[in-house]
């Protein structure tokens, strides 16, 4: 009986190793969690179709739980496009040589943090960061994602540049909510005093009504960085045919489906390269994120 | 009553929790948490089972998780038990054991990425050490008495199968069955990595404030162990063990060049990796320890000590809800029902619900920890009250509990404390990842900031943090001669 079961376990267990498949000659991508995962899906799926359509090739998108797991999968061959952050994007391509960055949202040439404060605390907005500190100081404060551009690196590297101290020294509680909806509703909620989060979707959930302005508002402005880009693997074309990444680029810079564009939102893609994000690197060097 | 060693060792205990309370971070910091605490019950009573086409497929995707890793963990833990008497055996079992099957599956996922092997290996391998341990146990405990009474020259092998085997059977079915129940709810977990469990849509649910999709997605969760018994049959067991690796989905595909690429360069510790040298590696190993491993080992042990106290309090509330000594039928199985809940609610969902609710502080972890296992310990002495005999003329009501009862349950209760007390310093860990500065806090960071090689360093501090209160746990348990059963 024992050694029946024992015999019965070790050939299921060679069915598992074998029984995982996938077509070698799916393209697929994926992109960094900075919203709600509905949102995501939606978004992205629409996306999957669109590039099947244009290059005539199965796409498919993978939803993954965090911002290095994206970064892990490019690296490791398991999606071959991502559309990554800034300082995912750096990450990924530090790690991939020979991957580039092909295209990125009209709206990330200049991308912006915006710093938002629930309205109990009865902070004023104000122009500089600096006239801040003292309103600012024994807040409780949460980033976005601890990978994320726009939710951490550059509000971080604010902070710290501007009252010449860590976040958590400066703040009396610092955490990292995961994504910009959800450090919108922290806030809102009065979980935290303040947030930061990425401009684009304080913008579009504030224009799709989603927000109750009497608990939370704007209250700083970050100067404008690049963001966002679509990075893909520099040995696609060894995979998917010779011209192929030139094909994706060129479908990604096309795409006009209103909707589609909306979802990101971007009002469409402009060409990008490596070096739009020096800066990007360099800050996340400076904070010590990047070695 | 000091004089008695239990008494003195549980009231050192509370004072260390008690001290521990000064310095942790306790507090409920969302404005409102009452009102969500209420929006969540309501989504747990109008539950929505329809909102996500891939519920279903993720339901059976924690199962067959669970039994391809449970079935291959038992059958390595049992191999390793035959060999258990080798201290390098030993060393290596408590080793693979002390680290969380979260971490496991966070370290596969950089190199085999979202295969199934991910998720079945880290559910395998740690469930393996704590097969390994507990087979053994029971083998030593077979009677030697059948064995004496083989006729000379009987082959080991023969002897094994035929004197030891059918003496352990039972005990080594019935542990396995309840590992499988542990196993569905490690599968659940991984979801929140990204593995395509319930986890994975649980996640996704209660971040979006979707209480009646979560809610829903936890009662399917409580009915699929509540019904173990209905539907994991011996007969059947061939077939699902036979059936469940079909059912892992596909995954994508592994590049077997990551494999090697994560062993030979990733965890390098990158002094070594760019070439500076021993040098170079004391430095970096210092502002790892000083600015990571510290505060993340004092936020852990804060927090573990005071989720054990809180743990033995709770239990000790908790038992009298099942136990026929106190209260109707009634009462009993509303009692049954809410200890099955806090028990199959994995820690981890717990905790992640509660900070969702009540924002961030280790309150949230204590009160998880403690519900959870709490609800295992009520349990367990609850139903051992169930054969105590009372005299007819016993006290009742509180005198009942208080000079009855619990002195006669108290050694048992200890015992099976200070045995989770290493669990439970296990999953303290393993909470940072949700954003209390315990050490899994500071593993994530490492992994998001793709530094595997610290990832690694702080995951080895966790694994000899646990061996350090496991073995400490073993000796006063032995030191009060407490003995009791494994649970996970």
């Amino acid at each position: 009986m024992a050694l029946n079961l024992i015999r019965k376990l070790m050939v299921s267990s060679l069915f598992c190793v074998t029984a995982a498949t996938a077509s070698a000659e799916t393209f697929v991508f994926t992109a960094i969690p900075d919203e709600d995962e509905t949102k995501l899906v939606e978004r992205f799926r629409g996306v999957a179709d669109y590039l099947s359509e244009q290059l005539d090739v199965e796409v498919r998108y993978i939803p993954v739980k965090s911002y290095a797991a994206a970064v892990s999968a490019f690296r490791n061959n398991q999606v071959q496009l991502a559309w990554f952050g800034g300082l995912s994007g750096v990450q990924a391509r530090r790690l991939v040589p020979g991957s580039e960055a092909i295209a990125q949202g009209v709206e990330d040439e200049a991308f912006e943090t915006y710093f938002i404060a629930n309205t109990n605390t009865a902070i004023k907005p104000a122009d500089k960061l600096s006239d801040l500190e003292a309103p600012l100081k024994g807040k409780t404060f949460t980033f976005g994602s601890k990978g994320s551009t726009s939710g951490r690196l550059m509000p971080e590297f604010y902070v710290r540049d501007t009252f010449n101290s860590k976040p958590e020294d400066f703040f009396s509680r610092v955490g990292f909510s995961g994504n910009h909806t959800r450090t919108l509703r922290l806030v809102e909620a009065g979980t935290y005093d303040v947030g930061a989060l990425n401009f684009q979707v304080w913008e579009k959930e504030l224009g799709d009504g989603n927000i109750d302005t009497d608990a939370v508002q704007v209250i700083w402005k970050t100067p404008a960085y690049p963001d966002y880009q679509w990075t893909i693997r520099g040995d696609v074309n060894d995979r998917f045919g010779e011209g192929f990444k030139q094909r994706v680029t060129e479908a990604l810079l096309n795409l006009d489906n209103p909707e589609l564009l909306e979802s990101f939102p971007r009002s469409g893609f402009i060409p990008a390269n490596n070096d739009d994000y020096e800066p990007i690197r360099k800050t996340a060097e400076e904070i010590g994120i990047l070695d | 009553m000091l004089s008695s060693p239990t008494v003195r060792t549980s009231l050192v205990f509370l004072a260390i929790a008690l001290v521990g309370l000064l310095f942790a971070d306790i507090a409920i910091t969302a404005s409102n948490p009452w009102r969500d605490l209420g929006n969540f019950f309501l989504g747990i009573l109008t539950p929505n089972f329809f909102s996500s086409e891939g519920l279903l497929t993720a339901l059976l995707r924690t199962v067959a998780f669970a039994f391809v890793g449970v079935a291959l963990g038992s059958i390595a833990g049992f191999l390793l038990a035959l060999v258990y008497r080798f201290l390098p055996v030993r060393m290596f079992c408590a080793f693979v054991r002390a680290i969380h099957e979260l971490f496991w599956a966070l370290i596969f996922l950089q190199f085999f990425g979202f295969h199934p092997l991910t998720g079945v290996l880290a559910i395998a391998i740690p469930y393996a050490g704590i097969f390994a341990k507990v087979y053994s146990e029971i083998l030593e405990e077979a009677d030697p008495e059948p064995g004496r009474a083989l006729p000379p020259g009987t082959g080991n092998i023969s002897a094994f199968l035929y004197t030891r085997i059918p003496d352990c059977w039972v005990k080594m079915r019935t542990y396995t069955a309840y590992r499988l129940e542990c196993g569905l709810r490690s599968s659940a977990i991984l979801g929140f990595v990204g593995l395509p469990t319930l986890g994975f849509y649980l996640e996704a649910s209660f971040s979006q404030g979707l209480y009646s999709d979560a809610g829903a997605m936890l009662i399917l969760f409580y009915v699929l162990i509540a019904t173990m018994p209905l539907w994991v049959r011996p007969k059947l067991l061939p077939v699902y063990i036979l059936g469940a690796p079909f059912f892992l989905g596909e995954g994508l595909p592994i590049v077997w060049g990551n494999v090697q690429r994560f062993f030979t360069e990733d965890i390098v510790p990158a002094p070594l990796r760019n070439g500076e040298g021993l040098a170079g590696l004391t430095p970096w190993l210092n502002d790892l320890m000083i600015n990571e491993a510290m505060p993340g080992i004092w936020n852990t042990i804060v927090l573990t000590q005071i989720a054990l106290v809180a743990t033995g309090i709770l239990s000790l509330l908790a038992f009298p809800l099942i136990s026929n000594h106190f209260g109707g039928p009634i009462r009993r199985n509303a009692g049954h029902v809410a200890l099955v809940i806090a028990r199959s609610t994995p820690e981890y969902i717990l905790a992640y619900i509660l900070l969702q609710l009540w924002g961030p502080s280790m309150l949230p972890a204590v009160v998880a920890l403690a519900l959870h296992n709490g609800g295992i310990i009520g349990h367990l002495i609850g139903r051992q009250t169930n054969s105590i005999k009372l005299r007819p003329d016993a006290a009742s009501g509180l005198n009942r509990y208080g000079w009855e009862l619990v002195p006669r349950v108290y050694r048992s209760f200890l015992a099976f404390l200070f045995y989770r007390w290493e669990i439970i310093m296990r999953e303290t860990a393993i909470l940072g990842i949700l954003g209390i500065y315990t050490l899994g806090f500071y593993v994530d960071s490492a992994i998001q900031n793709i530094r595997f090689d610290r990832a690694m360093v702080l995951i080895l501090v966790t694994a000899l943090l646990n061996i350090g209160v496991d073995t400490l746990g073993r000796y006063i348990r032995r030191k009060l001669a407490l003995q009791t059963m494994p649970t996970c």
